[in-house]
């Protein structure tokens, strides 16, 4: 579960902290539209780099690296996915004719399946850094000055602030469970999968019912009862949120042109000196 | 036997949940683990079937250390019961919901047969044999948990909570049927705040405070001593406040069940006429 434990916010007072929850947003959606534009493992190498500054300002190297080991298994299962489905479909690659048997046509395909999984971590390493510094109250306070209804603005809060609260109660449940005998990690593939029932269904179930309770609470204390609700903090753009808009944009201009004028030589190609045909 | 040697256990979010508990509980024992919310009660019950392993210390179950085995293995012989049934409720009946930890532990389709339908009727469940778990109320859904674990019929049984969310009438079944296990030799591990339930049970005690363990003996001792449950944050059982209060009545201190107090205050009252 230390996947979710990267996305589990606490409260510390830092420039990153700070900053506009609606900036910060823009800044990690130019992240992931970098993300998708890319193939290139060198591109895309320089992209993870980009978080690690706001990282280390806002203090939350462990929780960031937390989550980076959370998602390893997921990077794996990418890894392998690509790695196979490029040696058995080897036709997308312009390098790599008809099948796959030199060591550099390997390389090829490996190099490939890289980059798609570095695509993946920057993906978990730039949200990760958004959730971290991010409280839900201030999410919730900037869906709102977005003109998104409130209702929606409440589930989506909601929803951020009990991932942890799931995550804890999945592990009592995998814990119930294995005192019942319950080996996660037995039998294969299939029998894997099939042993996380036991897992899913709880966790469902509460989920469900957490739900409701909740809806009960919160129509017993009037929830909805004034037409147009007010704040009492209001979110504005300082300087510091000004710079990162502008630092954004820019970065957005750059890989555009990158993209489009810069061909970007691929780790094969530099060592093995070969040319994409 | 479960020993336990200068227990360390520290959460991977820093917090030192045990500090250093040295604990032995003997075979067909009965022990109530107690202290307030945040002691380390269910941390340290973990460790007796190797939910968690120790950070620093050890933790032998019959000898053998929790670190060197499976909880799928350790839980053969140590049953734990959580606190709350919906953690672990999943089957589309009752009777498919017992059976799960037998198919777990790979026993034959006869044993397992067998096994379930002994353990419901042990818990007087068997008329919710094809109902969803999920149908029941909640003191019908503990006992099928309940039900679950002792379908195995383990060595110890640790159950967290179990007064909770129970009915007065429940609480008195369950402490009956605690004291039946017992008397079959199993071990009993209890951990739980409700003074009242230990007071009538009469286990050993083990008191904790902020991860280590305040004191340990016979309930009559640990809870009716007032400066030891006041450094737990619990209060005493209501017969022993009474009894305390009138000490001053030459009346004994360490008194907390209601039977024998009833006694003691029939014979002073027959002195006095």
């Amino acid at each position: 579960m230390s996947v979710f434990e990267g996305f589990k916010f606490r409260k510390v007072s830092s420039v990153v902290h700070d900053l506009d929850p609606r900036v910060k947003f823009f800044f990690v959606c130019i992240l992931f539209v970098m993300a998708i534009m890319f193939t290139n493992l060198i591109a895309l190498t320089v992209l993870f780099f980009i978080p690690l500054p706001f990282v280390f300002l806002a203090r939350v190297n462990r929780q960031w690296l937390r989550s980076l080991r959370g998602a390893a298994f997921l990077a794996v299962f990418i890894f392998a996915t690509n790695f196979i489905f490029g040696y058995f479909y080897p036709t997308s690659f312009p390098q790599v004719s008809g099948s796959v048997d030199t060591f550099v046509e390997y390389f090829v395909i490996l190099e490939r399946a890289a980059a798609m999984t570095l695509r993946f971590v920057v993906l978990i390493a730039s949200f990760s850094v958004f959730f971290l510094t991010t409280s839900p109250d201030h999410l919730g306070l900037a869906l709102q000055q977005s003109h998104i209804p409130y209702e929606f603005c409440f589930a989506f809060t909601t929803a951020v602030r009990f991932v942890p609260v799931l995550a804890d109660e999945a592990q009592t449940i995998m814990d119930a469970q294995k005192a019942r005998g319950l080996e996660l990690e037995r039998g294969n593939i299939i029998k894997r999968v099939r042993n996380y029932i036991p897992i899913l269904i709880p966790l469902i179930v509460n989920a469900i019912r957490r739900s409701l309770e909740l809806a009960e609470a919160m129509e017993s204390r009037a929830w909805g009862a004034s037409e147009k609700r007010t704040n009492l903090y209001k979110l504005k753009l300082k300087r510091a949120d000004i710079i990162l808009v502008m630092i954004s944009v820019l970065m957005l201009v750059l890989a555009v042109y990158v993209w489009r004028y810069v061909p970007i030589p691929s780790v094969t190609e530099l060592l093995f000196q070969t040319k994409a045909a | 036997m479960i020993e336990v040697k200068d227990l360390h256990f520290t959460y991977s979010t820093g917090l030192e949940a045990l500090k250093g508990i040295n604990l032995t509980v003997e075979d067909g024992e009965f022990l109530a683990v107690m202290g307030q919310n945040g002691a380390g009660k269910t941390t340290l019950v973990k460790h007796f079937n190797g939910l968690l392993k120790p950070t620093t210390g050890e933790v032998l179950v019959d000898g053998v250390n929790t670190r060197d085995v499976s909880v799928a293995k350790l839980a053969r012989n140590v049953g734990f019961v959580f606190q709350n049934p919906d953690h672990q409720l999943f089957s589309e009946t009752v009777e498919e919901e017992v059976a799960f930890a037998l198919k777990n532990f790979g026993f034959e389709k006869d044993v397992i047969e067998k096994q379930t339908d002994w353990a419901l009727t042990l818990l007087d469940i068997s008329q919710y044999r094809n109902t969803s778990p999920f149908m029941l109320s909640g003191g019908e859904r503990k006992r099928v948990a309940l039900a679950s674990i002792l379908a195995w019929d383990p060595k110890v049984i640790i159950m967290d909570e179990p007064t909770i969310g129970q009915d007065h009438l429940q609480k008195e079944n369950l402490q009956q049927f605690i004291m039946q296990l017992n008397s079959q030799k199993k071990t009993v591990v209890v951990v739980t705040h409700d003074v009242e339930f230990v007071a009538e049970c009469n286990p050993r005690v083990v008191l904790m405070s902020q991860g280590k363990i305040l004191a340990e003996g016979i309930a009559e001792e640990v809870l009716t001593d007032p400066k030891l449950v006041a450094q737990a944050s619990i209060v005493p059982p209501q017969i022993a406040q009474i009894f305390l209060g009138l000490a001053d009545l030459g009346l004994p201190t360490n008194v907390i069940d209601v039977h024998e107090a009833a006694k003691i205050l029939l014979n002073r009252l027959r002195e006095r006429q």
